[in-house]
């Protein structure tokens, strides 16, 4: 009856269960080492006293431009937000690009565009780069991947380890919303949503944040997979249990209601301008109203805590008074007919 | 009925909580829809209705009571040469006696992902030389939009688009369930948007034949809470009857829909997953919309039928908890289901099965 088969499925990209089996079963079992056994945003490491922070990611969006961005803004800041939340500030990033055969030069410009303007923005400078083109329908009109570097100050230390029972768990804002963005824009979504994709630096809020030490315990930026995948990876790094209620969960009301219709979970959709953070609790209040101050985090919310109970779970505390496991995304969020 | 404190009050649900629980009535109830079965588990409301309550999750998932036969021939249908099959996003998974439509789409078969069946119509549009066939599921509230789509194919002349329907109706596997002498539910929760296309008297059968109370229920969770209510009271005053808690219900449904149904449907018997033949409850193609009809457009092999030994059958009818099933958390898990009641990530078998988990 199971779908028995050794190849790659579509789901083995969606950031969820699927994905991280594959790291570790194909990827982790060749390449182990200390840096990468980790399993951080980004690989931090030393060199003569410098602590720096590493990071690559590809991206391989449909479409490729959309409502709040495209896929070289995603790109740059994509890379940036990985450095952004391992609490360093990002220097330099090279640029590799796929191009697919019969590609428009006026979209490449208008990509290449978008990248030096959300590379200025972050204060990041391209300095490398590698550009392939592939006969037409091996890729799908443009691939990019970006690596970036970037140096930790030496006092700040973040990690999943550092997570205590009774932290308070905050997001930056309202998320779901580029995820949506992409999905109803596909072709054979039949609508069309009155959002923008949320695609933007963290580095304004990330930066901010760390003043405040080892209060500070950990950030994650939210993408694929949603806030619950980011949720259980952290309640699983940490071996600790996530609450968090459904009652404070900031999702606007245009995503609720998009998600009812097409029967998704906002907790799932990706996200490309937000974070979470774990903080200590006497300066979870303190820590809000800083990242309130900040256009990106105005929408910030203090959304449940860390237990001890159930080890490395995610429970959901429902607005009726139950509680629920909420699982890791097993595969890509397909929407459901009933 | 709840005018005492209005909806909109922040103590509306601890009161209509508090409602229920003064009715110490031991009852199982059957919510129908898979919709509602979700709002429940989502909400966690098992956790906060007293002991004496048990819901059911009933046969109210159109994906998860399709036969594994009919995911077979989706199957054989989308890897004929030269065809795209467009298939609800929640279809993929679900696995036939040999694999899914993933697994098939891994193996290079065309299957689209669609969110409506005019986005299988413009598929047929943009791709003249492509034979496109609709996979098309749900019950009576997706059946007409199906017949809409069909009537756009007729009018307009598309030669490269046809319907495999495995679309079922309701009220027949109610009637299925309530033949059963050995049935055990007490009462049903009614699924609002069917109710919508039916009516609600298409469901007075339950209240009349049977003397089982039923509420037509919205799906917010405050809504499911208040069907609840309505359903204890009933049967506290021993008067079952069908009301109707989701406003968006008439007790005649809407007539064109179904018109449009009829028009080029007509009811067959249809085997349900887990369940068996059930008389009279899938729509099949009229005979003179054939050549729209992909069982009888193609060649199709004659499915291959297997007794999967799963029991799903009689836990939707209350008469066996999942742990009784000799399949149970074996050779069927949420990884790979075998019956309704373990695909739905919501169902009987699979909130079993999870709790299991959660207590290793």
């Amino acid at each position: 009856m199971q779908d028995k088969t050794d190849k790659i499925e579509l789901s083995h990209g969606s950031g969820g269960r699927k994905t991280q089996e594959l790291i570790r079963t194909v990827f982790q079992k060749n390449y182990s080492n200390i840096i990468l056994d980790q399993m951080l945003d980004a690989a931090l490491f030393e060199i003569k006293g410098t602590k720096l922070a590493f990071s690559t990611d590809s991206f391989v969006i449909n479409p490729i431009f959309f409502p709040g961005g495209d896929i070289g803004k995603l790109a740059v800041y994509g890379t940036v937000n990985d450095l952004a939340v391992s609490g360093a500030k990002p220097y330099y990033m090279s640029v590799g690009m796929i191009l697919e055969e019969g590609f428009s030069i006026d979209d490449l410009r208008r990509i290449a565009d978008s990248m030096a303007l959300a590379a200025n923005h972050a204060k990041v400078q391209i300095v490398t780069g590698d550009t392939k083109v592939v006969e037409k329908g091996s890729v799908d009109k443009i691939f990019i991947n970006t690596s970036a570097i970037g140096i930790i100050p030496s006092h700040i230390h973040l990690h999943p380890a550092n997570i205590c029972p009774g932290d308070v768990i905050i997001v930056s804002g309202q998320f779901g919303e580029h995820g949506l963005v992409i999905k109803t824009r596909r072709q054979e979504f039949a609508f069309d949503t009155p959002i923008e994709s949320d695609c933007a630096s963290l580095l304004p809020l990330t930066q901010s944040l760390l003043a405040y030490g080892n209060k500070l315990r950990c950030m994650r930026d939210i993408t694929r997979g949603g806030v619950a995948t980011t949720l259980n990876e952290l309640a699983e790094q940490s071996s600790l249990t996530f609450k968090i209620e459904e009652n404070l969960l900031p999702v606007s009301p245009v995503v609720k209601g998009a998600c009812k219709m097409l029967g998704m979970d906002p907790l799932y959709l990706a996200n490309e301008g937000k974070l979470v953070a774990i903080v200590a609790p006497d300066s979870a209040e303190d820590i809000l109203h800083r990242l309130h101050c900040l256009e990106k985090g105005k929408n910030a919310s203090i959304i449940g805590r860390v237990e001890r109970e159930l080890p490395g779970m995610v429970i959901i505390k429902t607005s009726l008074g139950g509680q629920r496991i909420l699982p890791m995304l097993e595969g890509d969020p397909l929407p459901r007919l009933c | 009925m709840f005018n005492n404190i209005g909806r909109e009050s922040p103590n509306y649900i601890q009161y209509l909580l508090k409602a229920i629980w003064a009715i110490k009535i031991p009852i199982r109830i059957m919510e129908v829809c898979g919709t509602h079965t979700m709002a429940i588990a989502r909400s966690g409301m098992k956790q906060v209705l007293p002991d004496w309550i048990t819901l059911l999750s009933g046969p109210g998932c159109p994906v998860c009571v399709t036969d594994e036969t009919d995911i077979d021939l989706a199957c054989a249908l989308a890897d004929l040469p030269n065809v795209i099959l467009a298939s609800y996003g929640d279809m993929m998974r679900v696995p036939g006696t040999d694999g899914s439509l993933m697994s098939s789409r891994l193996n290079g078969a065309d299957i689209r992902v669609i969110y409506s069946s005019n986005d299988a119509l413009r598929l047929a549009v943009e791709k003249p030389s492509c034979e496109i066939v609709l996979l098309s599921v749900g019950f009576e509230t997706t059946a007409p939009t199906t017949a809409i789509t069909i009537e756009t194919v007729v009018k307009e002349e598309i030669k490269n688009f046809s319907v495999l329907s495995l679309h079922k109706a309701v009220p027949p596997i109610l009637r299925f369930l309530l033949l059963d002498p050995e049935l055990s539910i007490d009462a049903f929760l009614l699924p609002g948007h069917v109710c919508t296309i039916t009516g609600a008297d298409a469901f007075n059968f339950i209240a009349k034949d049977y003397s089982r109370p039923c509420v037509v229920a919205g799906f917010e969770p405050v809504d499911i809470l208040e069907a609840i209510f309505m359903v204890l009271l009933q049967q506290q005053l021993q008067q079952p009857t069908i009301e109707i808690q989701y406003q968006a219900v008439r007790k005649k449904g809407n007539v064109i829909a179904r018109k449009y149904v009829e028009k080029y449907f007509h009811l067959v018997d249809c085997t349900w997953r887990g369940i068996g033949i059930v008389p009279l409850s899938g729509y099949a193609m009229r005979d003179a919309f054939g050549g729209l009809d992909a069982r009888k457009k193609y060649d199709l092999p004659v499915p291959l039928v297997k007794n999967t030994h799963c029991v799903c059958g009689d836990i939707l009818k209350g008469r066996k908890e999942p742990i009784e099933c000799a399949l149970f958390a074996t050779r069927c898990n949420p990884a790979s289901p075998v019956g309704p009641c373990m695909i739905s990530e919501e169902g009987s078998c699979a909130a079993s099965f999870l709790q299991i988990q959660k207590g290793k």
